[in-house]
């Protein structure tokens, strides 16, 4: 496995340990109640397991499994996939810091912007590799 | 193909039609009569996808391809994986049956038993992401 994804793997299973934790707080919450507040953990708790655990857990198997090319670099674009990489988590990051920081919102825009940017670098990253094995 | 990731893929199918067949009764149930309790069943049916289906899915894949934790033991303590496979769908069974019942410490259970099937993956399977 590639450094790159073995960071993405790790990363994603990470978010998908803290999403859980705050989901089994919420869940926890709904059946013997402790605070009406835990509820606000809903936005953390999706942030984080759709776009920290699977886009994250795809794109880096992704960049693992794809056919590689039969000449160096034969990942590709490998300095651009650890900018993808630090996109995406900066915009998690800032997104959630924005949910839960005081007069903060406006970075939940800005992190929505840095992971459209780690999208867009990413896909730039493994549309080469989309191709037959050999080549 | 492991035996425990035969089992992992297998139950995610069961979830993934099961899931949508909620979401199908949720949205027919004013049309065709059905209980009331099915009102309840909007997250229900959002985590048989997301845990039941994506993410066991998910599990049961990573035990079979990711890289091996030794010769010996290629996926590790394989106990452990049949302990997350258990913990994982019982906890889930309990919320499906818990929520729309509002049977409240059914609710409490159920999480904790994800939390730890969850965290028990992760732990098991970290060493095994790693470059070769």
């Amino acid at each position: 496995m590639p450094r790159l994804s073995v960071w993405m793997v790790r990363s994603a299973l990470l978010h998908l340990g803290i999403g859980i934790t705050l989901g089994t707080l919420m869940l926890w919450n709904k059946g013997s109640l402790i605070d009406l507040r835990i509820w606000l953990l809903v936005s953390t708790h999706l942030e984080m397991l759709i776009v920290g655990w699977l886009i994250q857990l795809a794109l880096g198997v992704a960049f693992w499994i794809l056919p590689r090319f039969t000449q160096e670099p034969r990942y590709g674009a490998v300095r651009r996939g650890w900018v993808g990489f630090a996109l995406l988590n900066t915009g998690i990051l800032l997104f959630i810091l924005g949910i839960w920081l005081p007069n903060a919102s406006s970075l939940q825009p800005l992190g929505r912007l840095l992971e459209v940017a780690a999208a867009v670098t990413l896909a730039s990253v493994l549309w080469p590799r989309v191709k037959p094995v050999g080549v | 193909m492991p035996r425990i990731t035969r089992y992992f893929i297998k139950a995610a199918m069961f979830y993934f039609a099961a899931g949508l067949l909620t979401s199908f009764l949720i949205s027919a149930r004013t049309l065709l009569s059905l209980p009331a309790a099915l009102a309840n069943m909007t997250p229900t049916y959002l985590h048989m996808l997301v845990v039941g289906w994506i993410t066991q899915l998910i599990i049961g894949i990573a035990y079979w391809m990711f890289p091996k934790f030794s010769k010996a033991e290629p996926r590790g303590d394989e106990r452990v994986g049949w302990a997350v496979f258990a913990l994982l769908n019982v906890g889930l069974a309990l919320r499906v049956i818990g929520e729309p019942l509002n049977i409240g410490w059914m609710l409490p259970l159920s999480s904790l038993m994800q939390f730890f099937a969850i965290w028990m993956f992760i732990i098991v399977v970290w060493p095994r992401v790693k470059e070769r």
